[in-house]
């Protein structure tokens, strides 16, 4: 059987920020293909996981490598540009190539729009006039916008009701299967985790403490993951808190 | 005592080196604008979209600064000279005043006030939601996009607004002259024309474009560097009406230095 190339790759990677070592040793491989979650509590470095990856911040130490530059990324907020309307929002990569034209543009856009169930009357909206699900659609839609092969979620759920966000999940993993595309997701909604996940990795202290798939999870003795599925105050995380 | 000392010795290590770190970060910041100044993609449509905020919004805030400064200086000018009998000098203190110091200098003011504060602002909301990370992972510079339209229309459009500031200026001179201190108008203008040197206007629309490029990197640097939330936002605004404003001040000084040293 042919092995599956790795398309996402962290290496040792370790940053600090100020005195605060946020991760200490990174390491974690995402093959072709694969949705990987990345769990863990809040202030565990997810997200300087994921900007790392991104080229937003420069590792102290290690690596963090992707074979390839064609991504997408959907933002906590959604991150829409403001003074743009929703279809510019989807089509901005063609419209800063200036291929195709703009009437063009703004189908395509019309359709990655349709894609993640939202009509073209939405497409001559400015953000602010969506509600924050509507936004997080269309992050999605401008994150498969060029067909990436790498996408990266970031927190997808957060400040969604439930309804919403089981819906955003199932449009991750229908867009994801659809381009087949690789996906890596950082989240401490379980619910998300075990919908869009092929595989789960625990961060904790600066650390991958734990990889495996939904049905490993369940089963782990791992205490901190046990800890962390489970939602319980009691266990070996513990929370910091400023009593300042 | 001795504690007191330390502690005074440690505050002031910590401002010197925040100030010559952030000072630093600044120059930094401004090369790479200028070599993204030159480097295509050139968002022209952003550049002339923001030459019209700065150029053509900003235009009635510098005409109403420019016209009572001019028709101040007259007044004030008047005062001093009609003591001996030097009348005939108030269109020439106008002309210079206005041209070389009070149309750049109070044009940049309001500008920062207006311009600078609103980039900062701007940039600053775009920092703090994500939207400036969202521009690198769609393959396109912040910089270039952001930044460069920005520092080119200010640097282009301030020499354009302070040279009508002049015109305004001058006549808000001539007004007051004319009006309140019964000057001829036609001998106010001939000496007014006669008094106007090249130079005046060259180093008026000169300070200006330094004045649009200090505000216009001010504005996004303290934008683009700002942290947290709306107070992360807020605090950078005020940061860049501040510090373009005292920089506006201390180049002014060094830019008359160097046009007119005796």
């Amino acid at each position: 059987m042919k092995e599956k190339q790795v398309k996402i790759s962290l290496s040792h990677v370790a940053k600090a920020f100020g005195k605060k070592q946020v991760l200490k040793d990174v390491n974690l491989d995402v093959y072709d293909g694969e949705s990987v979650v990345i769990i863990g509590g809040s202030g565990t470095g997810k997200s300087v996981t994921l900007k790392c990856l991104l080229g937003l911040v420069t590792p102290d130490k290690g690596t963090a490598k992707m074979t390839t530059d064609n991504i997408g990324m959907l933002f906590q907020g959604a991150a829409l540009f403001d003074s743009l309307t929703v279809w510019e929002n989807v089509a901005f990569v063609m419209l800063q190539k200036k291929h195709p034209n703009r009437a063009a543009a703004k189908k395509l856009a019309i359709q990655k729009l349709a894609q993640v169930g939202l009509k073209p009357e939405v497409a001559d909206a400015y953000p602010a006039d969506l509600s924050g699900g509507m936004k997080k659609r269309v992050g999605l839609a401008r994150a498969i916008a060029t067909n990436p092969e790498i996408i990266f979620f970031d927190e997808p759920t957060t400040g969604l009701d439930p309804i919403m966000s089981d819906v955003i999940n199932d449009l991750i993993v229908d867009c994801v299967k659809k381009l087949g595309a690789t996906a890596l997701t950082i989240t401490h909604d379980m619910n998300s985790a075990r919908k869009i996940a092929d595989r789960i990795a625990m961060l904790y202290n600066g650390e991958i403490i734990w990889v495996g798939t939904v049905d490993e999870l369940d089963k782990t003795k791992n205490p901190y993951v046990r800890q962390f599925v489970a939602g319980s105050a009691k266990g070996p995380i513990q929370m910091e808190v400023k009593a300042e | 005592m001795q504690n007191q000392f330390f502690s005074f010795i440690n505050a002031l290590g910590r401002f010197v080196i925040s100030f010559f770190r952030a000072s630093g970060d600044l120059i930094l910041f401004t090369a790479q604008i200028l070599l993204c100044i030159f480097k295509a993609p050139f968002y022209i449509g952003e550049t002339i979209r923001m030459s019209i905020e700065i150029g053509f919004y900003s235009l009635p805030v510098v005409a109403l600064t420019t016209v009572f400064s001019g028709m101040v200086i007259a007044i004030q000018t008047y005062e001093a000279v009609s003591k001996f009998s030097a009348e005939g000098a108030v269109s020439m203190v106008v002309l210079v005043a206005v041209t070389r110091e009070l149309a750049p200098v109070m044009a940049a003011l309001m500008v920062a006030g207006r311009i600078g504060a609103a980039i900062a602002a701007e940039i600053g909301t775009m920092r703090v939601t994500e939207q400036i990370d969202a521009l690198s992972t769609l393959h396109t510079n912040p910089v270039q996009y952001l930044i460069v339209p920005r520092v080119v229309a200010g640097t282009l459009m301030m020499p354009l607004l302070v040279l009508i500031g002049d015109i305004i200026g001058v006549c808000g001179g001539y007004l007051v002259g004319v009006t309140k201190m019964d000057f001829n108008a036609t001998t106010y203008l001939v000496n007014t024309w006669n008094t106007l040197k090249a130079m005046d206007i060259i180093s008026g629309m000169t300070k200006a474009a330094v004045f649009g490029f200090i505000i216009t990197v001010l504005g996004c640097y303290q934008g683009f560097k700002s942290r947290g939330g709306a107070q992360g936002v807020g605090q950078a605004t005020t940061n860049a009406v501040v510090s373009s404003s005292i920089l506006i001040l201390i180049f002014n000084y060094l830019l008359t230095e160097l046009f007119f040293k005796m």
